[in-house]
């Protein structure tokens, strides 16, 4: 059953958040509302209010971040790597949507506070860092790898025509950031059964492989009530999807494709 | 160390348009299902006889009927239009990021228009029931 609240341990304690005020003399400064929890900590999580001036802060919401690592609070943590859309690692709920950090500019956030959170619904390790065992274990569930029976031939590759290639290229070029599935009001409820847009996404590109051979067994480990049919076409995952990506309609295509083998 | 906490949700994300016709598909499904017990109370009224019928079109007809009429109204309207929304989805049609965002703006001013155009009729046209 859906747990709306939040339990005790996790609601945001209001008077806790601490205040890192702008450097004397700075002009044009912005706020950032950020998630804090620390495990060793005794308290609830706490959102803490950094003004930066951002006369001396690169454009993105990721440079705003390490700037508040590097030179104001340096216990903030958070996941980051390539810092070009590419690695997946700082997706975070940023002012009430997933996206990428890194991806962003502060600018489009319009002129207000930014603010900052992991993503939802997820076991928080550390302040923006989430637990994603469960999330990968799902993407492992669905077997993203190529499955045939048939000996590859002996002096090429797996050849496929153009037209194959162009149906997996856009499922190919999921980076497993997990901005969709937790953007899912139904993953939020259902995560332990539902294997969410992300990993859905991805067993539709092995689903619609022309080299994959195991087509009716993906199909048959997908034909559950929670496993695929918990998506009710909500859109949040399409909407959230930093890299354009739509698993809304690889999921679409999956529950036709069980449509259409039994007939 | 002590329980990981769970992150944010309701309260943190976005109420954006997916998610408010998402749950308003859900709400109005109820409501309508919750107003099944009078449909079927207004066809074996109409079957019985006039008294019946009678007894019926005096409960309609006062405020509270008519308030819930036109809540079953609104409901029935947001259920059609987003259901034919949802039937072009599942035929896999619509799913770019554009096309749903336009989808959606179809759907709420159909049912602005469709609930207006409907309530005059019924109750300002001058052939109220």
């Amino acid at each position: 059953m859906a747990e709306f609240r939040l339990p005790p341990n996790s609601r945001i304690d209001k008077q806790a958040g601490k205040t890192w005020p702008a450097p004397a003399g700075a002009k044009n400064v912005r706020t950032f509302r950020v998630y804090r929890f620390d495990p060793n900590d005794a308290g609830n999580p706490r959102v803490d209010s950094y003004t930066l001036d951002m006369d001396h802060c690169g454009p993105m919401v990721l440079d705003a971040l390490l700037k508040i690592k590097n030179e104001v609070d340096a216990t903030l943590s958070l996941r980051r790597s390539c810092r070009e859309g590419i690695c997946g690692s700082c997706a975070m709920n940023i002012n009430g949507v997933n996206t990428l950090a890194c991806t962003r500019t502060c600018d489009e956030f319009g002129t207000g506070d930014i603010r900052i959170y992991p993503l939802p619904h997820m076991a928080v390790v550390k302040d923006l860092v989430t637990d994603l065992t469960h999330f990968y274990a799902q993407y492992a569930a669905v077997k993203p790898w190529l499955q045939s029976r048939t000996p590859a031939p002996p002096d090429r590759e797996r050849l496929q025509s153009k037209a194959d290639q162009e149906k997996i290229d856009r499922p190919s070029a999921c980076i497993l950031c997990a901005c969709c599935s937790t953007s899912c009001p139904s993953y939020w409820w259902n995560s332990d059964r539902y294997l969410g847009p992300a990993a859905l996404l991805a067993a539709y590109r092995w689903i619609v492989d022309s080299r994959d051979e195991a087509t009716g067994e993906r199909l048959d480990a997908l034909e559950d009530p929670f496993r695929l049919y918990r998506c009710h076409t909500i859109m949040n995952c399409t909407e959230a999807c930093p890299k354009d990506l739509n698993p809304a309609k690889a999921i679409a295509e999956i529950k036709k494709l069980m449509v259409e083998r039994q007939h | 160390m002590r329980a990981a906490p769970l992150s944010p949700h309701l309260s943190a994300y976005r109420f954006a348009y997916t998610m408010a016709l998402s749950i308003g598909h859900r709400i109005s499904g109820v409501c309508l299902a919750l107003g099944l017990p009078v449909l079927v109370w207004w066809l074996m009224a109409a079957a019985a006889d006039e008294a019946a019928y009678g007894r019926l079109i005096e409960v309609l007809s006062g405020w509270f009927g008519k308030l819930l009429l036109l809540g079953w109204l609104a409901a029935f309207l947001l259920h059609f239009f987003n259901g034919i929304r949802h039937l072009f989805w599942d035929a896999g049609l619509g799913f770019e990021r554009h096309q749903a965002r336009r989808s959606a703006v179809i759907v709420a001013v159909a049912v602005v228009l469709a609930f207006a155009a409907c309530t005059w009729l019924l109750f300002f046209s001058g052939n109220a029931p």
